[in-house]
């Protein structure tokens, strides 16, 4: 089992958890994720590691309530435990020295799991600029966690209560525009988020990984759920990735694909409801 | 006594209710048929089926005991070679293996091997017997099985008989492997079956971890270092599924059969939404391949609810790689076979689901390397199979993981492990493999019987190398 040492809901629906595993936070790498079922009867929910504490033993999640599953893991208390709790899965990010000007871009809660890449690209001395995306200043999360390890933060807003308005790309525009030269932009967020950052940087020939989080099983490299179109090549984003050339992937795919089981998503949905576990 | 020339019919549950239930579909011999059957045991001097047999279970001994009503002694003689004897006994192709040797087979029908070690098997369960912990000497090396599928579960019941102990380490939540999550719940019970003989292995005395991924949370190196265990077996099984890069295998509605199997045995779909992992299964269903597998997928798409399943093969009814008894339980359920097709094309509608598979029609030419009559398309025979679900069943190749983050331990170009046919000897120190990370897809008898051969040759390695140290 293991134990929820930290609950904290950083604004409504989305939730920060440290999770007891210390035997996965020593060997969590930036870029990974986990796989883990609240209960017997739970799914198996991957969640790309948003932090790692080594020395407490800890793994970060946030996520984000949007159906049954993650409902269900909401209802945990502080101090209550997970049933299962695997990992780390996945390539860790490529991370090097002299790397040059990495921009990291986190939509949503997508900024959570660009965390750890960023702050590793930043201890590697590359020089790091944060774009940090979200509907409204009150969702944004990780503001002050990004601006400790960043050269430079620039927010975006869909609303323009906070920083730009607009969405994650006009902000890198911005610095497109003022002649910043990007070496490589790393985006996580939603699929859609991520396509148009990969679209912005391909004319300028910028390198741009993104990280996936397609339907998926197993999470071990054995139900071949979470395959994904890149370039001429059939991925699995459990072995292979979760990173990819965004500049490759099959966006269109890769969305459709995630709604596969809508019909079914809202059943569950009402079944949690039913059962009396709904908040 | 005059022989009977047929076997006793395998009492079932009738095809037209269990195409719609999960309960088993064999449902065993009673005692009285189990004697009767056994008493067309020849009992041959040189007993030709116990060397069909990959573990040399001593057939003609326990069919024996079983004429005398002295079931326990069957059992423990069953059990001195097999350790999963309730599955082996469901799951086997016996028909290719120790059944296949039967001299009753040459003028009749050979004696229901399977059937009676799963009578014996089964009878032992239903006892519920205490089992005597394995006591193990204080300085007992210790062994760390990676994956608990059926090569792992055997490799680590012999060692810890020969006083080992023994860690399994296992990836996903429950033990067990493609016993777990690849055979479904009508062929083999989950609770009654798997779980229990799982559970029988850790009252012996092996430990088994879940949740615990080699290669990403433990490398091979670290086991054999810090974590001080003495050997290492990799017996991590099958891995990723094929797919045949044909277009439209990303549609909504197209699974592999890994996927689809693991989310109806492993995650209980089945049971949706009482167990929360969901299953989208249409009104008709395509299978493609011929195998076991892609007998349980179609069988498992009728039980969740599908009005027309196809099998989908591009070799005819005598290539089925499926056991005979499998394809005859499919057809009795009412899937649809399609022989002599192949896929080309998976069409989509304007929502990005499946709406159609189109096919071409196939005849049989020269024989190719496998031995099996070449299908060559016949040209301009393209069709569409009006159909929402596409399984992909065509196989699997092996899990990169553990092999990628194991410098020394040397894999064929396809990525299995190279492995000794004998001692299951990687080429790494301390470190052996078997099962279908070695093979490809095979069965879990085979995959039982490497564990064993690793089992046995583990011990040859640790006591050699004990008595080198001394």
């Amino acid at each position: 089992m293991f134990r929820i040492l930290k609950k904290q809901e950083l604004s409504p629906g989305i939730f920060h958890y440290d999770i007891e595993a210390p035997r996965v936070a020593r060997k969590a790498r930036a870029g990974q994720f986990i796989v883990l079922r609240v209960n017997e009867e739970g799914e198996r929910i991957p969640l790309t590691i948003a932090d790692f504490d080594r020395e407490a033993g800890t793994i970060t999640l946030i996520f984000q309530v949007v159906g049954a599953s993650t409902q269900l893991l909401a209802s945990k208390n502080e101090g209550e435990s997970i049933l299962d709790f695997v990992g780390p899965l996945g390539q860790p990010s490529e991370i090097s020295e002299n790397m040059g000007t990495i921009v990291c871009v986190g939509g949503g809660i997508g900024v959570a799991p660009v965390y750890p890449i960023a702050r590793a690209m930043h201890e590697a001395g590359n020089r790091v600029i944060s774009i940090l995306g979200a509907k409204t200043k009150d969702i944004l999360i990780f503001e002050d966690k990004m601006r400790a390890i960043s050269d430079e933060v620039l927010i975006a807003t869909d609303d323009g209560s906070y920083g730009v308005k607009g969405f994650v790309t006009t902000a890198l525009q911005q610095l497109v525009d003022r002649g910043e030269k990007i070496d490589q932009v790393t985006a996580i967020g939603p699929g859609v988020m991520m396509r148009s950052v990969a679209e912005a940087t391909r004319p300028l020939g910028i390198k741009t990984i993104v990280s996936l989080n397609p339907v998926m099983v197993d999470g071990t490299g054995m139900c071949g759920g979470c395959r994904v179109q890149v370039g001429d090549e059939m991925k699995f984003a459990c072995v292979d990735g979760p990173e990819f050339d965004g500049h490759l992937v099959d966006f269109a795919s890769l969305m459709s694909r995630s709604r596969m089981f809508r019909p079914q998503e809202a059943q569950a949905r009402d079944h949690i409801c039913n059962i009396g576990l709904g908040r | 006594m005059a022989l009977v020339m047929e076997k006793h019919k395998m009492p079932e549950q009738d095809p037209q209710v269990r195409a719609r239930n999960f309960q088993e579909v064999a449902l065993g011999y009673d005692e009285e048929t189990a004697v009767a059957e056994a008493n067309r045991c020849l009992g041959c001097k040189i007993p030709k089926c116990r060397q069909g047999c990959p573990v040399q279970v001593n057939i003609p001994a326990f069919i024996g005991k079983i004429k005398e009503r002295d079931f326990d002694e069957a059992i423990r003689i069953v059990k001195e070679s097999n350790s999963l004897p309730a599955v082996c006994g469901r799951v086997c192709p016996q028909e290719n293996q120790c059944e296949k040797h039967c001299v009753m087979g040459i003028k009749g029908e050979p004696v229901g091997i399977g059937r009676l070690e799963r009578f014996v098997a089964d009878y032992q369960l239903a006892k519920n017997e205490e089992i005597q912990p394995i006591q193990f000497a204080e300085d007992a090396q210790k062994v760390a099985v990676i994956g608990a599928g059926p090569s792992g579960l055997s490799c680590a019941g012999d060692l810890a008989k020969l006083g080992y102990k023994v860690t399994i380490f296992e990836a996903l939540h429950v033990a067990g492997g493609v016993l777990s999550y690849g055979i479904p719940e009508f062929r083999l019970p989950k609770e009654k079956i798997v779980k229990r003989e799982v559970e029988n292995l850790q009252k012996l005395g092996v430990t088994i971890e879940v949740n615990a991924i080699a290669g990403r949370l433990f490398t091979v190196d670290e086991l054999l270092g810090e974590m001080g265990f003495d050997a290492v077996y990799v017996g991590t099984g099958a891995g990723l599924p094929h797919f045949m890069h044909i277009p439209g295998e990303n549609l909504n509605g197209v699974y592999s059969s890994n996927e689809f199997l693991t989310r109806c045995n492993l995650m209980k779909a089945y049971d949706f939404p009482n167990h929360a992992t969901p299953i989208a299964i249409g009104k008709n269903v395509a299978v493609v391949g011929g195998g076991n597998v892609a007998m349980d997928a179609a069988r498992t798409s009728l039980r969740l609810g599908a009005e027309n399943v196809y099998i989908v093969y591009r070799r005819s009814e005598a290539e089925l790689p499926a056991r005979a008894e499998e394809v005859h339980h499919a057809k009795e359920e009412g899937i649809q076979f399609k022989l002599l097709n192949n896929p080309v094309e998976i069409l989509g509608d304007e929502n990005g689901w499946v709406k159609g598979l189109r096919c071409i029609r196939m005849e049989l030419g020269e024989p190719d390397a496998s031995g099996r009559r070449r299908p060559v398309a016949v040209e301009g025979s393209e069709f569409e199979l009006a159909v929402d679900t596409v399984i992909m069943a065509i196989g699997n190749g092996p899990n990169p993981i553990v092999a990628s983050t194991t410098p020394g331990m040397d894999t064929n170009k396809r990525g299995n492990i190279i492995a000794d046919e004998e001692t299951c000897a990687t080429t790494k120190e301390g470190v052996f493999a078997g099962g279908d990370i070695v093979t490809g897809a095979a069965t879990v008898i085979l995959a039982m019987g490497a564990g064993k051969k690793a089992a046995a040759a583990i011990d040859k390695y640790l006591k050699a190398k004990t008595a080198e140290q001394k």
